[in-house]
């Protein structure tokens, strides 16, 4: 049996994604997924699912769904403003959403990119092993009002009524990166210049990057602009023509000419990619040693998230909440699902 | 490093250093030539033979190659020593090409409206327009490397005349299959795109096709010639399929 989810609203900015696609590299072809790969791990320790199954991304803003048959969701991401018929439903939060019923999702609060996750994963076809839109390579499109996306009907093993206590990352801080292939043109001063300097994010970004503002001036290397293409990566820190940093993301070019002052850890490229407009951030080199740490913690932490998953309503603070989530959920119907955990 | 890695580079080359944090990179120089360009090529293709414990995916870029791999499984010092080793084992600036390569013919239709830039490259080159469709079609390119979209080529190398800068501002959109030149290289469009190489051709060539078996249709290392056609012959080719009258051959 299928099911499926209709967009009633929306447009480019949503896209189907997932991990990605890595692998093909030596043929112009970056991993692409999800921009916040952590929001993907979150979405599915709510739903006690793989990570790599499809979500839909929304970038700034959601739009309104549909579907037939009773789903359960999950919605991660930067908070949106999100209604069930009416009634509103907690982000970072697992959901029973009724066959029948309408789901809208807003603006992001913060601006950033929002998730909405299906139980069982949404099942639009794979693509040399992954169903992730690339629209910089043209592989995909992005949804538009009227299109149908298969998922499979059914509650996931856990059930829903969960939410998940995730890690900031609209509100900036310290993202640490460490040196990349030009890091050395750029002369100690100005990387300490670099360090030292407070960066917001700019309105121009997309899937591909991120350009930053500083709080000064832009910043030069000895190398100019005649370095030799060179591979990228996500996280990579250029320094276009105009002296301003742009960080590559999820579907950036595979190679780039302009020199990069660092690579910001996986760990830490959520809260440059998702951070409010008026968030703070600011670079702290660290080393080899340090980083491989982190990203070994990093990793360990996505494998375990679902041991942070708790009942919607079992904190006072949540009481407020309580009515619509008798009407929506269930949770408090008494019947938890079977094999729920607590 | 042992001498045997450098001795045909330049001096201080190869090197290695590290891309993130689950990356090496392996350069054989930081200016494009034809020596590097074919170490690049020879290494990754040795790498990818070598299965080194720990790589995930390589690819090379037009002076080195690049390894990718798991940190949470691999101990990037020793991985790094690994690659230190097998790089430094020999001189991959005299390797041969790696095999299965193969030689395309491409059909392009030159100049005119297909190709609206050729008589300003021409121009910078310091030749005719006729004599520059001479001296590109009568060039056996390789395939540099692939990159910036997916399956598109750069190659190389034009002869020295072709040394010309890339145009500071940018056309709009090029087509795909659009043949651009720039600093003794050749770029072929597989997406609809703006850039700062000059369009001097067209092609029915389209070396991107997600809808094939075969995606990705061109590898580093193919060797292309572009054969030029009239116009008339063109149009006929645009509707013909994928390859637009493009046909290859097994390089030995």
């Amino acid at each position: 049996m299928t099911a499926a989810v209709t967009v009633l609203e929306g447009g480019p900015h949503l896209t189907v994604q997932d991990l990605g696609r890595p692998g093909y590299l030596a043929f112009g072809l970056s991993r692409g997924g999800a921009v916040d790969r952590l929001a993907l791990y979150e979405g599915a320790a709510l739903l006690g699912q793989s990570a790599g199954l499809a979500a839909i991304e929304m970038a700034g803003r959601g739009g309104v769904f549909e579907t037939g048959a009773d789903l359960t969701i999950a919605l991660t991401g930067p908070p949106m403003a999100a209604r069930l018929d009416g009634a509103p439903l907690r982000w970072n939060a697992s959901h029973l959403w009724p066959g029948g019923t309408r789901l809208a999702i807003g603006a992001a609060v913060a601006g950033g990119y929002g998730y909405l996750h299906v139980a069982g994963g949404i099942q639009t076809p794979e693509w040399l092993g992954s169903r992730s839109v690339h629209l910089a390579a043209g592989i995909g499109r992005s949804l538009d009002a009227g299109d149908s996306l298969p998922v499979r009907p059914g509650a996931t093993p856990i059930g829903h009524g969960w939410r998940l206590d995730v890690a900031q990352r609209v509100d900036g801080g310290a993202i640490r990166v460490v040196p990349s292939l030009q890091t050395e043109d750029f002369t100690p001063a100005e990387r300490d210049r670099f360090a030292d300097t407070r960066f917001r994010r700019d309105m121009r970004g997309n899937r591909m990057g991120q350009r930053l503002l500083p709080d000064g001036t832009g910043f030069a290397s000895d190398a100019g602009l005649s370095v030799l293409s060179e591979i990228t990566v996500p996280g990579d820190i250029q320094i276009a023509g105009d002296g301003m940093p742009y960080v590559l993301l999820a579907e950036c070019q595979t190679t780039g000419g302009y020199p990069r002052i660092g690579t910001i850890l996986p760990a830490d490229l959520p809260r440059v990619a998702q951070a409010g407009f008026s968030a703070e951030l600011r670079f702290q080199f660290v080393d080899p040693d340090t980083a491989l740490g982190i990203e070994r913690a990093y990793r360990a932490d996505l494998e375990r998230l679902g041991a942070g998953r708790k009942r919607l309503v079992t904190r006072a603070e949540d009481v407020p909440d309580l009515l619509s989530y008798n009407l929506i959920s269930g949770v408090t119907a008494g019947d938890p699902p079977e094999g729920a955990e607590t | 490093m042992s001498p045997a890695g450098r001795k045909h580079g330049r001096p201080g080359w190869p090197v290695i250093r590290a891309v993130g944090i689950d990356g090496f990179l392996v350069s054989f120089d930081d200016r494009l030539s034809d020596a590097a360009n074919r170490a690049a090529l020879a290494c990754r293709a040795a790498l990818d033979a070598a299965r080194l414990p720990g790589v995930e995916e390589t690819s090379t870029s037009l002076a080195s190659a690049y390894v990718r791999f798991d940190p949470t499984e691999t101990e990037p010092d020793a991985l790094r020593g690994a690659l230190a080793a097998f790089v430094g084992g020999r001189d991959w600036y005299r390797a041969p090409l790696p095999a299965g390569r193969r030689l395309w013919r491409i059909p392009t239709v030159f100049g005119g409206d297909r190709g609206p830039q050729l008589g300003e490259a021409a121009a910078l080159a310091g030749i005719s327009e006729d004599a520059a469709v001479a001296s590109i079609a009568g060039t056996r390119l390789r395939v540099e490397t692939i990159g910036f979209a997916p399956g598109q080529p750069y190659l190389g190398h034009l002869p020295p005349c072709w040394d010309i800068p890339r145009q500071t501002d940018l056309t709009p959109r090029v087509p795909v299959g659009a043949l651009t030149v720039a600093i003794r290289q050749l770029v072929l469009f597989t997406v609809s795109s703006p850039t700062g190489w000059r369009h001097i051709g067209q092609t029915a060539f389209r070396a991107f096709r997600p809808e094939a078996e075969r995606p990705f249709v061109l590898s580093p290392g193919d060797e292309v010639i572009f054969e030029p056609v009239a116009g008339a012959e063109f149009q006929r080719l645009e509707t013909s399929g994928a390859d637009g009258g493009a046909t290859s051959e097994d390089l030995p």
